[in-house]
């Protein structure tokens, strides 16, 4: 599938999920943000690009290893990404979306 | 795009009543997990799900081997001295491995991404305890009615662990 954010044409899966990560750059971040109704700020895209980097690392993503980067405590996270930090902020990076239960 | 016509859960309140270890995890990882998915999420502590949030028990916690025909050994041989603290480590190493955190630290993640915690009031009275023995995180001391009253609105839910 495929989507058009910020006037780029990116691959995406059902969910609305970049399928790869270097067609992501900071417009589409904004606009994916928009849809879900959140304003992106530097904390914001600083937590980003540390979720970009873990993903390169193939390390899998959960609330406590976030809790523990020293990026971002685990309530401030729920408080940058409201509505389900670890999926919408997954989306927002443009990485696939998380497996973790936890 | 939230889709109103399908009712999403929107908040679940969920009863913790067992203190053995494969109870409390039930129950903190669906609580959790709704919060992981925006949904607001309460955790009510009655009878002996309490020593899950008693300071000094609440690492102490245990499998139950005795009486779990999951657990796949004859009821005689659960309860020889020694069983459950085996059963008990060899849980708690294969969750450290998921990353799942240990009881205590859970607690701590549960507060900082919102899930609200409470006790029961006839439960505490019936244990003799007393607000200094549970953890700090505990946003107050229920009864049973007040529980109900934090139920209320469309969308939410209550699980009994």
């Amino acid at each position: 599938m495929e989507k058009v954010y910020a006037g780029k044409t990116v691959g995406v899966d059902k969910e609305g999920y970049l399928t790869d990560l270097s067609q992501w750059n900071a417009a589409i971040a904004m606009e994916i943000a928009k849809e879900e109704g959140v304003e992106l700020t530097a904390k914001h895209f600083e937590v980003l690009s540390y979720l970009q980097d873990q993903q390169r690392k193939e390390v899998a993503l959960s609330i406590r290893s976030i809790g523990k980067s020293g990026v971002v405590d685990i309530k401030q996270f729920y408080e940058l990404f409201p509505k389900g930090p670890l999926k919408i902020a997954s989306k927002m990076a443009g990485i696939p979306k998380p497996k973790s239960c936890i | 795009m939230e889709d109103k016509s399908k009712f999403p859960v929107k908040k679940v309140l969920f009863i913790c009543s067992k203190a053995t270890l494969e109870s409390v995890y039930a129950c903190f990882i669906m609580a959790n997990g709704a919060r992981m998915e925006g949904i607001e999420s309460e955790i009510f502590f009655t009878f002996f799900g309490l020593e899950a949030i008693q300071k000094n028990k609440l690492d102490h916690l245990h499998v139950a081997t005795v009486g779990n025909p999951a657990m796949h050994m004859p009821t005689m041989i659960g309860g020889l001295p020694g069983m459950e603290a085996l059963a008990t480590k060899m849980m708690k190493s294969k969750m450290e491995k998921l990353d799942i955190p240990p009881v205590g630290e859970f607690l701590e993640i549960m507060v900082a991404s919102g899930v609200k915690i409470w006790a029961c009031k006839l439960a505490m009275e019936m244990f003799d305890l007393k607000r200094e023995d549970l953890i700090d995180d505990v946003e107050d001391i229920l009864t049973v009615g007040d529980f109900y009253g934090r139920a209320e609105g469309q969308g939410t839910q209550i699980i009994f662990i």
